[in-house]
């Protein structure tokens, strides 16, 4: 499992507690602290809320980027409350110590594939909880046995004909004192969860009634548009506002130091106004940054010895006896991250604090910035959480929320909406890091892998964000694929080089998996090459201690024909991996015609462990294979005179409708818990779809995006 | 403003006539979202390159986020909020909730106002139709499989 920030595990304790206005609240709570008397049995300090006309609500504390989180989250809850999850009312939740992710350090964070995996045993074990208080009040009030009684459909009734709704013991049920334990019901028994049902927010999604964090109205808002330094990193010198000033309905022009935002009463008056700003620069230490130059930095780094995430043996010794080596270097590109909703966010600061409405993978951390630039302590921050339009980690960063709050704060009583436009988006981001690889390899006389170096030089962007979390030189957000290797191979030894090179870089969806995937599955690949092995036999031997990982490589074999004869000009790859204790291989077949070469194909087997809703599981899937080939096909970043290149969807691609392979996904579910998966369809694709061209075409790319190496698809 | 930039107008927005006074180049996506509160419409890019920002006029699809609303003149405009009024608009959305199309969502009213246009124009289209008419609507997310399916479920549900 990767636990990438250390946690104390601590024992929790359910308790209920009675909710303002009466009902029944169930959370989780570290010992040491009483909520009831903190909180003032404050709702939102828990999950399930049950009120007295029956209305039951998850309060959802992961945010909803589209990995869904509140239909899943919700599953848990419902499938242990004996309530039809459709029938619930979803909450975002505010941002409360209980709410901690276990899995990333205790933060309240959306990220990292961790929300059902956290979640897993928490929240059924808050439904249970609270099914288990309503039905023994019930079975108080009826003076009957409890062994009687049952919980269905949002009442408990007796055999005799009895029935109270959960709403009218929940006032009750709050008194009584939580049990220490609660049984879960077995993975047989389940009737919601692995089902095949729709999503929650759906309906609304298409029919534009949702609400995400750009399209919040407050009463008296106004706009901001904010033009920041075109080289990262510099700051404001001076600036003439004449002009701006002079445009009817502009308000104020705040200088924040890294930018100047004008305010007005409309965003296009702000977007014109701030458009003719003059600002003079100090542009800083990246103004001379180039591309070549962090390829170069990145290369020198991996000079180092850096740090061993996984070894095994001794390579070193082994590698030079061995009968045949190779040794390869493998590069991927800067991405920017490019969530369809720009970045935007609509801070208040008032007599009552701060209030902060925005879409964010990081409410906590969205707190703690507004706090720091607005000057109101944090227990007065307010953070509203809307629906995400796209986080992929980009909105696990909380600088537009800072921006906003140091704005809002020149113009106290007023919401300013800030919007960037998706120029700002593109050139302000956290960029995907650029990664240098170098792999070794070598093989025995009979062709079997023995001996495996391989060490990845790249930007940590854990001590960036999370400063401390980072020991002994392991980033446990750069080790992905590595500490989880899954070959044994007798003798490796697998490194990471922390190595900045001035730019601030950003977790993109599945970090390093993707980066450590590409350069590893390739490689193997080439090693099999070596061998004269098919890549599969190749493999196989590697895997006795990982089954779960063997039947997925067996089955993707099975479903995608491997070994059978293709028709002339199309070719397979394969690459497989482990990825937040998720299990998958992926077979890309491609097809040379006149017009070019053809993406033909995605076959996917993931082993999800369990799948808590199936439908779902798949349309992860479906969607990291399109950040996959956005990583894999055209999309880069790019620096010159310290300037990002890019600026909109024209130079920095997206994937569109007509560009799509066919996808073809089997689920093979061999767990006892879910695996993550709102990242794990993305690193395999660059791997499979470079083997299949290399088996396609002799040649063998080592650097992403695959157009670098002209290789392009029709 | 100046009373040469200013533009005092009434637009025909969904079948309503609306009353609208604006900076004249203003993109008729700000007027909605932004003078008239109507969020539907989303702004992804304002360039014309992503077409989340599709709405109707006179039932064509037009990315608003590049036409200035003086541009716009008496022509009907349809947005999302509306679309289910039309019987092709209601079939895509049936649709989009049967395949359970969104993920993030935030692209999906453009696909719909997209998807309606081109089903309005062509009943029956193959998927060579569905990649010219819907590969101007980007989705980060990857929904395109389950857009393209939803069309087709659409349709055959339009025939029936």
């Amino acid at each position: 499992m990767n636990v990438i920030l250390k946690h104390t595990t601590r024992r929790q304790f359910l308790k209920a507690s009675a909710a303002a206005g009466g009902g029944l609240l169930v959370g989780l709570y570290l010992p040491g602290r009483d909520f009831a008397a903190e909180h003032k049995v404050a709702v939102t300090n828990a999950w399930v809320r049950i009120a007295p006309d029956n209305t039951i609500t998850l309060i959802c504390h992961r945010n909803e980027m589209g990995q869904d989180v509140f239909t899943s989250l919700a599953l848990l809850v419902a499938e242990e409350l004996s309530v039809d999850v459709t029938k619930m009312r979803i909450e975002q939740a505010p941002v409360e110590a209980v709410y901690a992710n276990a899995l990333l350090g205790g933060a309240q964070i959306t990220g990292g594939s961790t929300s059902i995996r956290d979640a897993w045993t928490k929240l059924r074990e808050a439904g249970a909880t609270a099914r288990v208080l309503l039905v023994t009040t019930a079975a108080n009030r009826w003076k009957v046995p409890v062994a009687e009684c049952t919980a269905k459909d949002g009442s408990v009734i007796h055999p005799s004909g009895k029935r109270l709704s959960y709403g009218e013991l929940a006032e009750a049920a709050a008194k009584l004192p939580v049990p220490k334990t609660v049984e879960l019901k077995k993975r047989a028994d389940f009737t919601q969860i692995g089902k095949q049902r729709h999503r929650l927010d759906s309906p609304a999604k298409a029919r534009g009634q949702t609400i995400f964090g750009l399209d919040v109205v407050q009463p008296g808002m106004v706009h901001a548009s904010l033009q920041q330094c075109p080289v990262l990193g510099g700051k404001v010198a001076g600036v003439d506002d004449s002009k701006a000033r002079a445009i009817n309905g502009v308000i104020a022009v705040v200088n924040i130091g890294e930018g100047v935002a004008v305010v007005a009463d409309h965003y296009w008056t702000a977007k014109t106004a701030r458009e003719a700003l003059d600002i003079s620069w100090d542009y800083g230490p990246a103004a001379a940054l180039t591309t070549e130059r962090i390829y170069t930095t990145l290369k020198d780094g991996a000079n180092s010895d850096g740090a061993v995430a996984k070894q095994a043996g001794d390579d070193v010794a082994v590698m030079k006896t061995a009968t045949r080596k190779l040794s390869a270097v493998y590069e991927s590109q800067l991405l920017a991250h490019g969530a369809l909703e720009p970045m935007n966010c609509l801070a208040l600061v008032s007599d009552k604090g701060c209030d902060i409405w925005t879409s964010t993978q990081y409410p906590q951390g969205a707190q703690a910035v507004a706090a720091a630039r607005s000057g109101v302590e944090p227990a007065n921050v307010r953070i509203w959480s809307q629906f995400v339009g796209g986080g992929f980690g980009r909105r696990l960063d909380v600088d537009v929320i800072g921006q906003a709050a140091a704005i809002a704060k020149a113009v106290p009583g007023r919401p300013v909406k800030l919007i960037w436009t998706r120029e700002d988006d593109i050139r302000n981001d956290f960029y995907r890091p650029a990664s240098y690889h170098t792999l070794a390899g070598g093989l025995d006389a009979e062709g079997n892998l023995v001996a495996f170096d391989c060490k990845m030089a790249s930007s940590s962007i854990t001590n960036r964000l999370f400063p401390g979390a980072v020991k002994d030189g392991l980033d446990g957000f750069m080790t992905e694929g590595l500490v989880n290797f899954t070959y044994g191979i007798p003798n490796m030894k697998l490194r990471v080089v922390i190595q900045e090179y001035g730019l601030r870089s950003g977790y993109w969806r599945s970090v390093s998996h993707a980066l450590n995937a590409f350069a590893i599955e390739c490689f193997m690949d080439e090693l099999a090459h070596l061998a004269g092995k098919d890549p599969i036999a190749f493999r196989l031997p590697l895997l006795d201690k990982l089954p779960r990982q063997k039947a997925v490589l067996e089955r993707v074999a099975q479903e995608s024909g491997w070994g059978n004869p293709l028709p002339a000009g199309t070719a397979r790859g394969l690459a497989m991996m482990e990825s937040y204790e998720t299990h998958q291989a992926l077979v890309a077949e491609v097809r040379k015609t006149s017009e070019g070469l053809k993406l033909e194909r995605l076959i996917y087997v993931v082993d999800p462990g369990i799948a808590v809703h199936p439908d779902q599981v798949i349309a992860q899937i479906q969607s990291g294979a399109v950040s996959g080939l956005i990583n894999t096909l055209r999309s880069k970043i790019t620096l010159k005179d310290g300037r990002i290149q890019q600026s909109n969807f024209n130079d920095f691609p997206l994937l569109r409708m007509n560009q799509m392979p066919e996808i073809k996904i089997v689920l093979l579910e061999s767990g006892d818990k879910p695996g993550g998966m709102g990242e794990t369809g993305v690193p395999l694709v660059a791997p499979a779809i470079a083997n299949a061209v290399f088996s396609l075409t002799g040649k063998r790319v080592r650097s992403l995006p695959l157009s670098d190496s002209k290789i392009e698809f029709v | 403003m100046t009373s040469e930039s200013a533009l005092a107008t009434t637009l025909s927005i969904n079948d309503r006539q609306v009353d609208v006074d604006v900076a004249r180049n203003t993109p008729l996506l700000w007027v909605l979202r932004d003078h008239l509160n109507m969020t539907g419409t989303k702004f992804g890019c304002g360039a014309g390159l992503c077409g989340a920002c599709t709405v109707h006029v006179d039932g064509e699809p037009v990315r608003s986020c590049i036409i200035p609303v003086s541009a716009v003149g008496s022509r009907k405009i349809t947005t999302i909020e509306a679309i289910s009024s039309s019987k092709v608009g209601a079939a895509v959305q049936i649709a989009w909730d049967k395949i359970d199309v969104p993920q993030c969502g935030y692209c999906q009213s453009g696909q719909v106002m997209a998807a309606t246009a081109l089903l309005t124009r062509m009943p029956s289209p193959t998927d060579a139709d569905i990649d010219t008419a819907m590969s101007g609507n980007i989705c980060r997310c990857g929904t395109y499989a389950r857009i393209r399916a939803a069309i087709h479920d659409a349709a055959d549900g339009l025939k029936g």
